[in-house]
């Protein structure tokens, strides 16, 4: 197998506040290889997003990378700052955010966004921008691309906006793209198509991508790969059939038994017992344990379990445990 | 886009219509001119015929039509005071008002801008800081006040620029303007400062706010991710979405500055409008007075005019006929 694309390393994200540190990524390692689509998933605030935003150098401050490594195309990107970071940005990573309503400045014309974009990361005259900013609408799908070039984002449904982000994110044909909730703000009928869309292109150029969501049938479509993160830490990570059909980690399980599926008929869906813990208030040991059903005092006291053999960070995983 | 352009230019003439009635009013309501204007030795028969020759002894309709049917023609009637037409004392007086309130605006605008986005952009830094608790004094010190302190420092303890009036000016056409001589120049800087002072400061803060909301919104946040350029995310996709709500308040202030020049004027002993109208007042000159009124609002209704034809070409939503669609 070549070099991953994208290979992170124990990344640890830190946020400074009055009442002390709290660390919403913690030791996160996971590689993605060119063509391959990771999918991340966790509740709201496991720390999915946060990794992604360390990738692209978008952290809001107070929040900054504590440690661990990120490398991109066998370069050392979590040091970099100011304008070579900037650099990296858009030319070598993508990112396309949840909600294309807020994403596009409504006061400039799609097409100036796409020309802006590409003038900025490649060495073309104004002429060939534009006649690549046709291709890009063509290529998301948008029908009449050279005519819509001169419309504004408001004039675009929210589906075909979301298309636009896509295009813009691809437009300096980036190695890596970061697809935080590409779909969330979406109605379902347009979900399926833009997940589509996402998985062609980047099939075709052999992007890397990183699609962050909480949507397990979005997972299940269109990621290689699947991490699962639960407060900051990285609980399960590998091939989605397996995470999927076969979890190894608890909440992987739970996880899987609460997302309704037609099969299921109209049985009652199953709840993981509890909340996530808050980000100050991560328990000692293993931070699943109080919401575990396997639980026992290894987990409650020893330091938190690696990822071992079985893809899963647990010290009792699951074998063979059927998803109801 | 055309429709709309006539429904404001039919609501514009409404506001100037009303604003004239009140301004008509004076006239019929706000004291005796004919006491001013004879002396003590006076016989009833003087008293009558200046009436007459004024019109004021018609009933009040035909008094407001004729006083409409004038001032659309741009005759306001004979000044009280000083016996010639009104319309040419205003036409020798505007161009000191236009002039200060050009340059003052210009101040305004320019600085108020720049420093808004310069204090939103480094808003932990320093300076920024600095620049913010200044404006607070620019906000909160009355304009009087201003000019008084700028007199004593530069004119009195300094003696760099001169305390009152326009300095020589040159006659260009009917219009007078400081700008081409030194002392015209110099005579300019104080008034303009003191007139334009309380809007920069004002400008400066709302620029700030809205840019600190827009740098706060997804497309910003896309734009980075982007790679774009840290001074094109910061002009040209954050800049152009503050001026949408800035633009209706700086619209507002021109007018304000026009009308304010009053006391400016005053502090500097300025040959404009406003001065002309506070010695209308102490002397009851109500033609004058009502001169200056409808001058006034026709400006205020113009610069609005002009405010909503900007937003269509600032913000494409506004533009409802545009092409495309959902």
């Amino acid at each position: 197998m070549t070099d991953p694309v994208l290979s992170i390393r124990n990344l640890t994200v830190d946020i400074p506040g009055r009442y002390g540190t709290v660390r919403p990524v913690d030791g996160v390692s996971y590689d993605i290889a060119a063509g391959e689509i990771l999918g991340v998933v966790g509740e709201s605030g496991a720390g999915k997003s946060m990794a992604g935003n360390a990738v692209i150098g978008l952290l809001n401050r107070p929040a900054f990378i504590s440690g661990g490594e990120i490398w991109l195309n066998g370069q050392r990107i979590d040091q970099l700052r100011g304008d070579t970071m900037r650099r990296l940005r858009g030319k070598q990573i993508g990112m396309v955010f949840q909600d294309p309503l807020t994403s596009l400045n409504p006061l400039l014309q799609v097409g100036e966004q796409l020309t802006e974009t590409m003038l900025t990361h490649l060495d073309i005259s104004k002429a060939e921008a534009e006649k690549r900013a046709v291709a890009a609408l063509d290529e998301v799908g948008i029908p009449g691309a050279a005519e819509r070039l001169n419309s504004y984002p408001h004039e675009f449904s929210g589906g075909m906006r979301q298309r636009v982000v896509i295009a813009l994110a691809l437009c300096a044909e980036p190695s890596l793209v970061i697809a935080d909730e590409p779909t969330t703000a979406l109605d379902v009928s347009v979900q399926a198509q833009i997940i589509s869309l996402l998985r062609k292109l980047c099939r075709e150029r052999g992007t890397a991508v990183m699609l962050i969501t909480h949507d397990m049938g979005v997972i299940a479509e269109a990621a290689d790969r699947v991490a699962v993160m639960y407060a900051g830490r990285l609980a399960e990570l590998g091939p989605v059939r397996d995470v999927i059909t076969d979890p190894s980690h608890p909440y992987t399980h739970g996880l899987m038994a609460s997302t309704p599926l037609a099969s299921r008929g109209k049985a009652r869906l199953h709840q993981i017992p509890g909340a996530m813990p808050r980000l100050d208030a991560i328990p000692e040991g293993c931070a699943f344990n109080p919401r575990c059903p396997h639980a026992r005092d290894k987990c409650r006291h020893d330091p938190r379990p690696e990822m071992g053999a079985s893809n899963a960070a647990c010290w009792f995983p699951l074998v063979g445990a059927e998803v109801l | 886009m055309l429709a709309y352009i006539i429904r404001r230019v039919a609501q514009s003439a409404l506001v100037l219509l009303i604003v004239g009635l009140v301004a008509f009013s004076m006239f019929t309501f706000v004291g005796d001119p004919i006491d001013n204007m004879l002396g003590q030795e006076r016989t009833q028969e003087d008293i009558d015929r200046l009436r007459g020759q004024l019109g004021l002894d018609q009933p009040f309709p035909v008094q407001y039509y004729k006083f409409l049917e004038n001032a659309v023609q741009g005759n306001f009637g004979v000044s009280y005071r000083q016996g010639r037409p009104v319309s040419d004392i205003l036409l020798e007086r505007a161009p000191a008002t236009l002039e200060l309130a050009a340059v003052s605006g210009l101040l305004a605008i320019g600085f108020g801008i720049a420093l808004g986005v310069f204090t939103a952009i480094r808003r932990n830094g320093v300076l920024a800081n600095f620049i913010m608790s200044a404006s607070l004094i620019g906000v909160s010190l009355p304009t009087f006040l201003i000019g008084i302190l700028l007199i004593y420092l530069f004119s009195v303890e300094l003696g760099w620029l001169p305390s009152f009036g326009r300095g020589d000016t040159v006659d260009l056409g009917g219009w007078s303007t400081g700008f081409l001589t030194e002392s015209g120049r110099k005579a300019l800087i104080l008034p303009a400062i003191t007139l334009g002072l309380y809007q920069m400061t004002l400008i400066m803060r709302l620029v700030r706010s809205e840019m600190l909301e827009v740098l706060r919104q997804d497309y910003i946040r896309f734009a980075q991710a982007r790679g774009l350029r840290e001074r094109a995310v910061n002009f040209r996709h954050a800049l152009k979405n503050t001026m949408v709500p800035v633009i209706t308040v700086i619209g507002l202030q021109l007018g304000a500055i026009i009308a304010f020049a009053i006391i400016t004027e005053t502090v500097f002993q300025w040959p404009g409008v406003g001065l002309l109208f506070i010695n209308a007042i102490q002397f009851v000159d109500i033609p004058v007075m009502a001169a200056y009124l409808m001058l006034i609002s026709v400006m205020f209704v113009g610069i609005n005019l002009i405010v909503d034809l900007l937003y269509f070409t600032i913000d494409p939503r506004l533009r409802v006929d545009g092409k495309g669609g959902h």
